[in-house]
């Protein structure tokens, strides 16, 4: 293990949820500054490796570590030094943009004034600042990814974990953040993990790619290499050929069904 | 600390954002008041009990904070729904932390709403005895409202969704308010039903209350204090162990 090469070290993680072995012995790492693409069919388990990465749920066993931080040993330490956008809506919709970036700002102990010239240079980044002092709940899923992503960089992490960061948005918008996402991983050196299933993206920006299925890492290498490997004029196909072409019919967890409910109870917002 | 403080800002400045919700919380002390206060008054003058709409407005100033301490606790459910709790326990502060900014805020609001509720007893004809012993009112209605917050985010860490709110109000909310002598005198009941109301949490901060603003108590504001910090901090502790465990 060599924390100055590799920012993220896994090895041999594993999460069972009663009786269901959801993340299954799994082991990669992510070396500095890269953006690196974790794909997977639906229920691969991307997320929940990404909740063990970031802290929120605990390991049933196995390491982790971040920049070299043992993340179960050091939880606290650990979470300053990255950065999440979620696979769902984690902002407040009854705040304003800029009261959610506050709020965060303030969460991980930010002073006043790094706190509001950050905030404004990170709202003019993602072309928000106007709409600073407008609720979230008026906002469309495009406006409130891109709020998510600043308020995602606010404390200067070393690691971006994005799950994905584009789905249900239209091509420009999703153009729009992945330069966003370029020039960040560029000009800050920011190491950029990401889960998406739109392929196209892992083969324009991935410079390395994990394919996870069924809990188990299938495999791991360069888009280019992968294509070579499988014998696939385009990534999608060198996808569908590793993973298989059989649709995942994954058991609705809790959240999944709080997910639903919540759309039941939405209106009441 | 600024973790407790900007979570308890936030509790505020929601509070403050939905109006509507503050004046629709007043309906129903308002109709407590109105339909037991001036209705069964008459009968309880002439069982020689004296002014029974004084007696009922600390209980439905108890009862005020009592819903809205609880629903402010319960609200993780929704921010666990909503995902932004995910926000929070990310952050690098302690759960901890977390708990206690949640549970300042949310008691914050259900004290305020207790004193709009006190407002109305006051201005419906309720006369506080003594204003020396205001401050102990005050005290006793914040008291409340840190225990049953506390509570509902305790209560709120043991679900994983909304289905669970209907069972805890029928089956912790109204019987604590209806059995807790909000509504009637300890003084004369049955002795089962004085044994289930000295078990019952609210007695002892609607008795603190009532003893405040009327001058007179069923246990002795001594006792309904030291019940009340009691209770408060081993629910404050119970709360922040069953948060610590919630797993998104
Ligand atoms: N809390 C939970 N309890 C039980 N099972 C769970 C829980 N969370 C996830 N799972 C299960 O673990 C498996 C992996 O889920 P996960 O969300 O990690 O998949 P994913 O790769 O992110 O899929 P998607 O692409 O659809 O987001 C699924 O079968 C899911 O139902
Ligand atoms: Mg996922």
């Amino acid at each position: 293990m060599d924390p100055d090469k590799n920012i993220i070290d896994v090895r041999d993680l594993v999460k069972n949820f009663k009786g269901f072995t959801a993340v299954d012995s799994i082991n990669f790492e992510v070396k500095r500054g890269d953006i690196f693409a974790f794909l997977g069919p639906n229920g691969a388990g991307k997320t929940t490796t990404i909740k063990m990465l970031t802290t929120l749920l605990g390991p049933s066993s196995g390491t982790i570590f971040l920049n070299g931080i043992d993340v179960v040993k050091e939880a606290e330490k650990a979470r300053k030094s990255f950065g999440i956008v979620f696979q769902d809506p984690s902002l407040d919709d009854e705040l304003t943009a800029y009261e959610n970036m506050e709020f965060h700002a303030i969460l991980y102990g930010i002073g006043k004034t790094t706190r509001t010239e950050r905030i404004k240079e990170l709202l003019n980044y993602v072309e928000l600042w106007e709409r600073r002092k407008d609720l979230v709940k008026t906002f469309s899923g495009g406006m409130k990814r891109r709020l998510e992503i600043a308020r995602g960089l606010l404390h200067h992490p070393k690691i971006l974990f994005l799950d994905e960061p584009t789905s249900g948005l239209d091509p420009q918008t999703r153009n729009h953040i992945w330069d966003y996402i370029k020039k960040l991983n560029s000009s800050e050196k920011i190491t950029v993990f990401f889960t998406t299933h739109y392929i196209e993206e892992a083969d324009r920006y991935a410079k390395d790619i994990a394919i996870m299925d069924h809990g188990k890492i299938v495999t791991k290498d360069t888009p280019e290499n992968l294509k070579k490997k499988t014998n696939s004029k385009d990534l999608e196909a060198a996808f569908l050929r590793l993973t298989g072409t059989t649709i995942r019919d994954e058991e609705a967890s809790g959240i999944d069904r709080l997910r639903m409910r919540s759309r039941v109870w939405g209106g009441r917002r | 600390m600024n973790a407790v403080y900007i979570l308890w800002k936030r509790e505020i400045i929601r509070y403050f954002r939905s109006r509507a919700r503050i004046v629709g919380s007043l309906g129903q002390p308002l109709l407590f008041l109105i339909a037991l206060g001036f209705g069964l008054g008459p009968v309880f003058q002439r069982a020689g009990q004296g002014n029974y709409f004084e007696f009922l407005g600390p209980g439905v100033v108890s009862m005020g904070i009592l819903f809205t301490g609880i629903f402010a606790g319960i609200q993780i459910i929704w921010d666990r729904q909503f995902g932004f709790l995910k926000e929070t326990l990310v952050a690098p502060v302690s759960r901890f932390e977390i708990m206690l900014g949640k549970a300042l805020g949310g008691a914050t609001v259900a004290f305020m709403q207790g004193v709009f509720v006190f407002v109305l007893t006051l201005l419906l004809g309720v006369r506080i005895s003594s204003l020396a012993f205001l401050p102990i009112a005050l005290v006793s209605m914040f008291l409340i409202a840190l225990f049953f917050t506390a509570l509902g985010i305790a209560i709120a860490s043991l679900f994983e969704d909304m289905q669970g709110f209907q069972l805890v109000m029928n089956f912790v909310v109204q019987p604590t308010f209806f059995l807790s002598g909000a509504l009637f005198p300890l003084s004369g009941v049955p002795k089962f039903l004085q044994l289930i109301a000295s078990f019952d949490p609210l007695s002892y901060g609607v008795d603190a209350v009532r003893g405040a603003v009327t001058g007179q108590s069923h246990f002795g504001m001594g006792i309904d204090i030291t019940v009340l910090v009691v209770l408060t901090f081993t629910v404050l502790a119970i709360g922040s162990y069953l948060f610590s465990k919630i797993e998104i």
